[in-house]
């Protein structure tokens, strides 16, 4: 939910969407969609296997899902950017576009061939790593992207460090002070930044701290004969604008999630019988947030996976997502599919990660229904 | 409801929506330059007669900015309404009919909801050509997923209630059940995620515009107006931070007014707690 996934933030707390299936259901993986597989294949075995280790069958079929989810999502980015019109030969060559022209690029580009011999082709490469050539620099994409994909990680990896811990106190400090100041405080806050573009954060961070103050480097180039500490003031930057953009997210999930199990009738019950507010949280509330605030976490790492795009192209940062964009500019085609292929698994790893990890917290999520 | 009853953040974020629908309106009589005249040096400073400077080409700031309002807000408007009427539709039409095509829209949203929005456009950008309407609709089909997933549980739970069960056996038809026993009493929690999704609408565009796969010069819009200034950062020149402003602005006061609306409905519902 990238782009979904930022602006959820208030719908949670309010709503239809709100409550235990509003976040049971976060992750896009639910449903039957790729069952089948498994259990046909394994017939009565899976069925025995089911009811002996529960547990274990339900986190296997979790996995699956996922691996026939990446799979539709290939069939999608490959066949669907197929479909669409709009050729590369045409675009490329421009005004110039004469008939024989355009056919030999085809040609060059093997587009000739059949859509079926293609798609095989290229996910046989893509399983094995190797995503093609680039059209525009006739580089080999794998070793581009082997390039880049560390240089990204390590970015979404800081970013990830230092606002998950703030994210989870500063939404229990909002429950905490519920309705009163710092709650309120924290709550305009944190609205105003889940409306801030991630370029105008980046800039306005550029401004202050690179040019105005002089204390960080700008733009954020990396390479490979950098020392870890050169490595990271270089990202600094990059890293803040990342962690003021995720934070509002997480902090108004956490809450809202940490809300949702402080609003229900046990937590109730033992304000009724006179508990302390501290033993409310840790014994009664506490085990059950566990699960929906992983969730949150997890769903607010997927789109840092994603955010990481923009800020990229912001800070010039060698990473995935200014490949992306370039790409697309030019529109060099197996550079496209190949990170967005990339980028959406990542992406339902994590959700399928928020999923197993919330039934592995909650047991009432191992017995649906 | 009384208008002292408006707390005053939502009157702020009122006050800003009126003033960026106004220059959006009227942006041909209020702003002193056309938006693509060259009218001075580039990058002149704030003051004198240009209130905001000028940009990358030497063009007035604040026209380009009055202007861009009317770009910016026309096509995200655009694209939320039609995301809306499709997640609408759709999300109704399963809920009502339920079975095999529900599991088949829902199912196919899945699958859409699997690739990250920003990504999924960059991927159908890359082919498509670059023209507006395209824009809009690639806008709308991938928020729509969004749409789907809460109109399909608003109505899912509307669409037990007795009235509908009552309609049914009247013998009405699915479109009459949709429009007139569903939609009406969705409508409120629907209004506030429209003001969502508007929020959100506008910061993808001005996102798409930055990354230069948005709207395409030299109409202004405002996340175009950041990539074009962009340079000027590193001298110093915050250009490029006014229209970045401009963007925020109007997506902190649309929020803002969502927030209230949001409030007030969970306050209708009796719910304890805000959550």
């Amino acid at each position: 939910m990238a782009g979904g996934g930022p602006i959820t933030g208030p719908a949670l707390s309010t709503g239809p969407a709100a409550g235990g299936e509003g976040l049971s259901q976060s992750a896009p993986v639910p449903g039957a969609l790729v069952t089948p597989p498994t259990g046909v294949v394994t017939g009565t075995f899976w069925r025995r296997f089911t009811l002996r280790r529960p547990l274990a069958a339900l986190i296997i079929q979790r996995l699956g899902l996922s691996v026939g989810l990446l799979f539709a999502v290939s069939l999608m980015i490959f066949g669907g950017v197929e479909a669409l019109p709009g050729d590369f030969a045409t675009t490329y060559l421009g005004q110039s576009a004469t008939p024989q022209a355009v056919e030999n690029i085809r040609k060059d580009l093997g587009l000739d061939k059949p859509l079926t011999e293609r798609y095989l082709n290229w996910l046989g490469g893509a399983v094995k790593g190797d995503f093609g050539t680039s059209w525009a620099s006739k580089n080999s994409v794998s070793e581009q992207i082997g390039n880049r994909l560390g240089n990204s990680l390590f970015l979404a990896f800081f970013a990830a460090l230092v606002s998950v811990p703030l994210a989870v106190a500063l939404g229990m400090l909002a429950v905490q002070y519920r309705n009163r100041l710092p709650d309120k405080i924290i709550n305009v806050v944190s609205l105003a930044a889940i409306s801030l573009p991630e370029f105008f954060v980046g800039y306005l961070l550029i401004l202050f701290f690179a040019v105005q103050l002089g204390v960080a480097t700008f733009p954020a180039t990396v390479y490979d004969s950098m020392g870890f500490g050169e490595r990271l003031s270089a990202i600094a930057l990059p890293v803040a604008t990342l962690v003021l953009v995720v934070l509002a997210h997480m902090m108004r999930m956490t809450r809202a999630a940490i809300l949702n199990v402080m609003s229900s009738a046990y937590v109730e019950t033992a304000e009724l019988k006179g508990l302390s507010a501290f033993r409310i949280i840790a014994k009664h509330a506490a085990p059950n947030a566990v699960a929906p605030v992983i969730n949150v976490i997890a769903l607010n790492l997927a789109y840092l996976v994603v955010g990481v795009v923009v800020v990229e192209v912001v800070f010039v940062y060698p990473g995935m997502g200014q490949y992306m964009v370039d790409a697309v500019t030019v529109r060099d085609m197996p550079v496209v599919q190949a990170c967005g292929l990339i980028f959406a698994a990542f992406y339902i790893f994590l959700n399928m990660a928020a999923d197993i990890l919330a039934i592995l917290a909650n047991p009432r999520l191992r017995h649906p229904r | 409801m009384r208008l002292s009853s408006i707390p005053i953040s939502a009157w702020v974020g009122i006050a800003g929506i009126t003033l960026a629908l106004f220059c959006a309106l009227f942006a041909p009589w209020i702003a002193p330059y056309g938006e693509r005249d060259v009218v001075g040096d580039i990058w002149l400073p704030m003051g004198g007669d240009f209130p905001l400077g000028t940009d990358n080409l030497g063009r007035d700031l604040l026209s380009r900015l009055i202007f861009g309002a009317r770009t910016t807000i026309f096509v995200a408007l655009a694209a939320t309404v039609i995301s809306f009427s499709l997640g609408m539709l759709l999300s109704f039409t399963a809920a009502v009919t339920g079975g095999f095509v529900d599991q088949l829209f829902s199912r196919f949203n899945d699958l859409m909801m699997a690739i990250p929005t920003l990504i999924f456009a960059l991927v159908v950008l890359a082919v498509l050509p670059q023209q507006l309407w395209i824009l809009i609709l690639v806008m709308a089909v991938l928020d729509s997923t969004r749409v789907f997933r809460i109109g399909r549980a608003v109505a899912l739970d509307v669409a037990v209630m007795e009235f509908v069960e009552a309609a049914r056996l009247r013998g009405e038809g699915t479109s009459w059940i949709i429009f007139r026993e569903i939609l009406p009493n969705t409508l409120s929690p629907l209004l506030a995620e429209f003001g969502l999704r508007f929020a959100f609408s506008i910061l993808f565009l001005s996102t798409l515009s930055f990354l230069g796969l948005g709207i395409q010069p030299p109409a202004a819009d405002w996340g175009g107006m950041v990539k074009d200034n962009k340079d000027g950062i590193i001298f110093g020149i915050s250009a490029a931070l006014v229209p970045g402003g401009a963007i925020a602005g109007l997506a902190i006061c649309v929020n803002l007014v969502v927030d209230w609306l949001m409030k007030r409905t969970s306050s209708l519902k009796g719910g304890r707690g805000d959550a």
